[in-house]
């Protein structure tokens, strides 16, 4: 499902004195099938276009098409409910919308308010929980009874048992553990290539953009103020310094290296796997020659 | 929807109310609130009227956003209004329809009503706006103070007056996010049958309680780490200073109050 942002404005609080522009003519595309990332530094707007991504916030000026749906400032909340369930959203600290007796129950909670029956509800959570690595005693217990790595699982199969098109994910491993965080990350990049998701990253961490995105939107300000490949993105040093970005850890590295060694590898790169290989190689030459 | 709610927030301004000392202001609001029932006919309720006009002109608050964000009381008012207009069974009958009978009397006493339910909202608002909460609670200490002969616990009373009102904003916003996230998992608070609707609050109320507690717990624990231990030998950072300006708004209210009795019928 394509998503498409045209000059979309966002303003909290209109006509109060509390009024607080957070978003500026932002155009983004996202095309069907596409792992898209959005960096910036914290109160550049970026979650604030995530909930424009399924209409949860309505621009107040400017248009966003989801599908085929149409969101602009005067549409109707009746025609938001297809699109809510196409486009899936992680939000930050997921863990805090767990409500129900079990966690079962949590799971079914939000494909059964889109009418999927009970049966089917069911399986999808069962079969979820095992994707996350979630004990099958766990099923059965209260959610608030988890640990919150857990939980954050829980939380994360909620959504995904909507079977959404689209997923967007704000943070989603803001305050777990490394490997925690790998095995969900990986996981997400797993359903992105088994079932075509697309998928929306909003986050702080330039190693997750650079790892996992086919393209990169910096926010700054409320504006979107670049966009491209992960490649082009962490080419320029200064321009990301200029937004409060930094490069991700293995570029640094490399750029480092590439310092001391006075010679430049032929790509940037963007995992420690692609720069070990590349750095590797380099050696290799250097030995023959 | 939230965000345009007034009850509790402090609009940051450098107006002559902003500037009252937080005792004078609470004094001054008690005081009207009995001064308003001195008023019991058309020209003493008319002065009410434009005085709280002009307490919200000296605010240099903007009325329409006063309005707009006292609109859930603005229905309760007009809820009064109706109800007097139609209970009311006195005086000759003005209006007649059907088994409806609209007595004088009722739409005085509505009208009446209204203005004295409209101006007791708008000046407690303007407390709230004008005020931090902060000083509110010192102020609020401050005036019961000599209470404390009499055993009542005056600090700790305060202490849970700021603690609740610094939250309301904070469990607005929580209100706010995990209504949107149970709303992208596709429970509707917002349509539907009255049925559905109140299904649709569990999964917004139960989240909410959680974090409260929790928020109560952490708040709890992060005082005792800091070494509280009850208003007993605690100095302040913040200190009320009364100014001619505070003496001044008070004989005000008793000018108010004596026209208001002179009008009096």
């Amino acid at each position: 499902m394509d998503i498409t942002l045209q000059q979309v404005s966002y303003a909290y609080a209109k006509n109060t004195p509390f009024e607080k522009r957070a978003l500026f003519d932002v155009n983004l595309d996202i095309p069907s099938g596409s792992y898209q990332a959005i960096i910036g530094h914290t109160g550049s707007g970026k979650s604030t276009v995530l909930q424009h991504l399924n209409a949860l916030l309505k621009p107040t000026e400017g248009s966003i098409k989801i599908g085929d749906v149409l969101v602009k400032a005067d549409q109707k909340n009746k025609h938001l409910r297809k699109v809510r369930q196409k486009v899936g959203i992680v939000f930050q600290f997921p863990e805090h919308q767990l409500f129900d007796e079990t966690v079962l129950k949590d799971i079914m909670f939000g494909p059964m308010n889109f009418g999927v029956p009970a049966e089917e509800a069911k399986s999808r959570a069962i079969e979820l929980s095992r994707l996350l690595g979630l004990p099958e005693e766990v099923l059965e217990k209260s959610p608030f009874d988890l640990s919150g790595g857990q939980m954050r699982r829980v939380a994360i199969a909620g959504v995904l048992a909507m079977n959404p098109e689209v997923l967007v994910l704000d943070e989603p491993t803001a305050g777990l553990d490394p490997r925690g965080r790998k095995e969900i990350m990986d996981l997400f990049y797993r359903l992105h290539q088994e079932k075509g998701l697309t998928t929306v990253l909003v986050t702080h961490s330039m190693e997750d953009a650079a790892r996992y995105a086919d393209r990169i939107a910096i926010m700054h300000d409320g504006k979107c103020v670049l966009e491209g490949t992960p490649q082009e993105i962490f080419e320029n040093e200064e321009r990301l310094l200029d937004y409060r970005l930094e490069l991700p850890q293995c570029v640094k590295f490399q750029k480092k290296v590439e310092q001391m060694m006075g010679k430049k590898l032929p790509t940037i790169c963007l995992t420690e796997e692609k720069l070990a290989e590349e750095l590797a190689r380099l050696m290799k030459e250097e030995r023959e020659v | 929807m939230l965000e345009k709610m007034i009850f509790g927030r402090y609009i940051p301004g450098d107006s002559f109310i902003h500037r009252l000392d937080a005792r004078a202001k609470l004094i001054f609001v008690f005081l009207f609130i009995a001064i308003v029932f001195i008023a019991n006919s058309w020209i003493t309720y008319g002065v009410l009227f434009v005085f709280t006009f002009l307490i919200i002109r000296m605010s240099k608050i903007r009325l329409y956003f006063l309005i707009n964000g006292l609109k859930p009381v603005v229905i309760l008012i007009i809820f009064t209004f109706l109800l007097h207009l139609i209970f009311t069974k006195e005086g000759s009958i003005i209006f007649e329809w059907k088994f409806i009978k609209i007595y004088e009397e009722g739409l005085r006493q509505g009208i009446f009503i209204s203005i004295r339910f409209f101006v007791l909202v708008i000046l407690t608002s303007i407390l709230t706006l004008t005020t931090t909460p902060i000083s509110i609670t010192d102020a609020l200490e401050a005036l019961l103070n000599p209470l404390k002969k009499w055993k009542l616990p005056v600090h700790e009373l305060a202490l849970m007056m700021s603690i609740s009102l610094r939250f309301i904003p904070t469990l607005m916003d929580e209100t706010d996010k995990i209504m949107k996230a149970q709303m992208a998992r596709g429970s509707d608070m917002t349509s539907g049958s009255i049925k559905e609707r109140m299904n649709a609050i569990v999964p917004l109320l139960i989240p909410l309680f959680v974090s409260a507690f929790k928020r109560a717990e952490d708040l709890a624990t992060a005082m005792e780490v800091r070494g509280y231990k009850g208003g007993e030998g605690r100095t302040r950072y913040r200190k009320l200073e009364w100014a001619t300006r505070d003496t001044v708004i008070l004989l005000t209210l008793v000018v108010l109050a004596v026209i208001l009795l002179y009008f009096r019928q």
